[in-house]
């Protein structure tokens, strides 16, 4: 059986100023879901209250139906927003604490530090102080403090921003083989594109309210107007007279165009056939950018 | 895992954080020699009894029941030889003349003469000038260790709300078991320092030969200035603690922490400059502030009863709890406010954040 963890209307103010408003939403153990939204929409707020960092005025939060308590958090790995770590501790040392505070005795946590800073290619970096890392090494001792425990489920908040490419694809190992364990997984970026690549779910969150939550596949059907773009050997201006077509974009041989509703896309391929060959013909699906400005607008 | 066990995990990294500090181990051994010196050099400089040369067998009785190490010569020539040679501080010759290189040997002079007999109405049972001091000494104690320390509670806080490790923390264990953890943490640290401070001042006094009569008084009011010391300390650490939380950066300690710092200072002054004020020293020795301080010191001169120590300690006791409950609302409600600093009223007035 899975584990979900489940965000279930969840309502925050601050101030008078409601920030979160009846939020719902699902991850899914085994998944990894990706949570968007642009600068103050509600991600960091919404993870704090997962995390119980923050408590929600409504709501509630629940792991495999049962609300979360300390116990079952404690058992949560988290990366907040706004990173920190001991500046004049090692860097094995504080990982080390960081898995003691989460329950682990100090020759687990030992070892699974060792563990975890070799995979993380910062095993000879180990006994260093955190201030003397290069910025990128610190995230990625962050993200040791993240995972030490072998949490049962992954809180995320941007943990790509500020690493480096081969960083990145580290850290995106380890999410996928802690997603493939079973493990819930949620994660917050401003990267559309690393998201679109990575999610297997997406949640899409706009002024403190969920536009769109679901599997990424087909909340892309669901977005994608029935789009096609054909590519041909000669000029395709004469789409402008074929029936139920509405071109959105020509540039010589290549056209980008809608489908009235009904209308064969077959039918249009067989009059591209009729006039000379058809290089690439097929439907578009839009971008995660796409279906963003569009949910959100 | 238990608050407990939560609490004892972070008070294990305070203690192995402070000492890896070298700062921290240098300040002690230096303080502790400090106190060593203050107890051990008067008494050897002080130079025990005065010894002294005499021929006449009579005179050399009466200055030997007077307590001096008297050296019997052959005669005043062979007696004012071993005065220049350095070898005694004063001769007695014939005719009850005293000899002496540069200092007149007062004790010497004194075993010599007849004195009235005095009899005082209301002896004062301590030297003066160990009445001032001892006070003092306690109060500088107190005054020192509990700034330093409870500054060190103030600033680790404000270190983890500063780097923000602070998000990470509390979303694995409860603040109480964070706020716990440092308090006990540097309160048994500063307990240990002002403990070996106390032993140092007691083997070094016993070592550099110090009059019993002073041992003696000084032994209960060390004694319970420990207890006092502990639950004073404690009585304003959650507060330390609630400083560090209100600041957001180190910048900010300086002000948040004002009222506290008073609490800590104005005892300390009032103590040094009422010592010899009874009235004045009965009353501090009740008021928790200063009661760590002003109640021992009141035990070294004799002044307070048996029981009276018990009834401060406890109303000590019962201010800590009060105040306990203040730092801790204080800590709690604030740690998580990164956007600037948090005045005082406003933490105590503002809403459970978790």
């Amino acid at each position: 059986m899975t584990t979900v963890l489940k965000v279930d209307g969840v309502s925050r103010s601050f101030d008078g100023r409601q920030v979160l408003k009846d939020v719902s939403f699902a991850v899914s153990g085994g998944r990894m879901t990706g949570f968007v939204g642009a600068n103050g929409a509600g991600k960091t707020t919404t993870m704090r209250i997962i995390l119980g960092v923050l408590a929600a005025d409504s709501g509630d939060v629940t792991l495999a139906g049962e609300p979360l308590t300390r116990a079952i958090r404690q058992r949560f790995g988290y990366m907040p927003e706004e990173r920190g770590l001991y500046p004049k501790m090692t860097i094995a040392e504080q990982v080390v604490y960081l898995g003691q505070l989460h329950g682990l005795s100090r020759a687990t946590a030992t070892e699974r530090t060792t563990r975890l800073l070799d995979r993380l290619g910062l095993g000879e970096r180990a006994g260093e102080k955190l201030e003397k890392l290069s910025l990128g090494n610190q995230q990625r001792a962050q993200v040791a403090a993240a995972l030490v425990h072998d949490p049962e489920v992954l809180v995320l908040d941007e943990p790509f921003s500020g690493l480096d490419p081969l960083a990145v694809e580290v850290m995106v190992g380890v999410l996928r083989e802690r997603a493939a364990a079973g493990v819930p997984v949620l994660f917050s970026s401003h990267q559309l594109e690393l998201v679109e690549r990575l999610c297997d779910d997406l949640v899409i969150i706009a002024d403190g309210t969920i536009r769109a939550a679901g599997d990424g596949a087909s909340l892309r059907a669901g977005y994608a107007e029935p789009r096609f773009q054909l590519l041909v050997d000669t000029d395709a201006g004469w789409l402008r007279d074929q029936r139920g077509v509405t071109l959105i974009d020509l540039d010589g041989p290549r056209a980008v165009f809608d489908l009235d509703a009904g209308v064969d896309d077959q039918e249009v391929l067989r009059a591209a056939l009729a006039r000379g060959p058809v290089r690439s013909f097929g439907p578009v699906t839009p971008s995660l950018a796409e279906i963003f400005r569009e949910v959100v607008a | 895992m238990s608050t407990y066990a939560a609490a004892k995990v972070v008070a294990a990294r305070e203690i192995r954080v402070k000492l890896r500090d070298k700062t921290f181990i240098y300040s002690t051994v230096f303080t502790m020699l400090i106190f060593l010196a203050a107890t051990v050099l008067p008494v050897v400089f002080g130079g025990g009894q005065d010894s002294v040369a005499v021929a006449d067998r009579a005179t050399a009785a009466t200055l030997q029941q007077a307590g001096l190490d008297v050296t019997v010569v052959a005669d005043d020539a062979a007696a004012e030889k071993l005065v220049r040679d350095g070898t005694v501080d004063a001769a007695v010759l014939s005719g009850r003349q005293v000899v002496a290189m540069e200092e007149a040997p007062d004790d010497v002079v004194r075993a010599l003469s007849s004195a009235p007999e005095v009899r005082l109405l209301a002896p004062d049972a301590t030297d003066p000038t160990l009445a001032f001091l001892v006070p003092f000494a306690l109060a500088f104690v107190f005054f020192f260790t509990s700034l330093m320390f409870g500054l060190q509670i103030a600033q680790s806080v404000t270190e983890e709300k500063q780097t923000r490790i602070v998000e990470i923390l509390v979303a694995s264990v409860p603040t109480r078991a964070l706020l716990a953890g440092k308090v006990a943490a540097l309160g048994l640290l500063a307990f240990i320092q002002v403990a070996l401070i106390a032993i140092v001042t007691l083997v070094g006094a016993r070592l550099a030969g110090m009059e019993s009569g002073v041992l003696h008084a000084l032994q209960p009011a060390i004694g319970w200035f420990l207890p006092f010391f502990l639950i004073g300390f404690v009585m304003l650490a959650t507060l330390w603690a609630g400083v560090g939380a209100l600041a957001a950066r180190m910048e900010d300690l300086g002000g948040v922490s004002q009222p506290v710092q008073m609490a800590v200072m104005l005892p300390f002054f009032a103590v040094i400059f009422l010592n010899e004020n009874d009235v004045a020293m009965r009353i501090l020795s009740y008021v928790p502030f200063s009661a760590p301080i002003a109640m021992p010191a009141r035990l070294f001169t004799g002044d307070a009863a048996v029981w009276e120590p018990f009834v401060a300690l406890a109303l000590v006791a019962a201010t800590a709890v009060a105040l306990l409950a203040v730092g801790a609302r204080v800590y709690e409600r604030t740690l998580l406010r990164t956007n600037g600093k948090t005045s005082w009223a406003t933490a105590l007035r503002a809403k459970a954040s978790v």
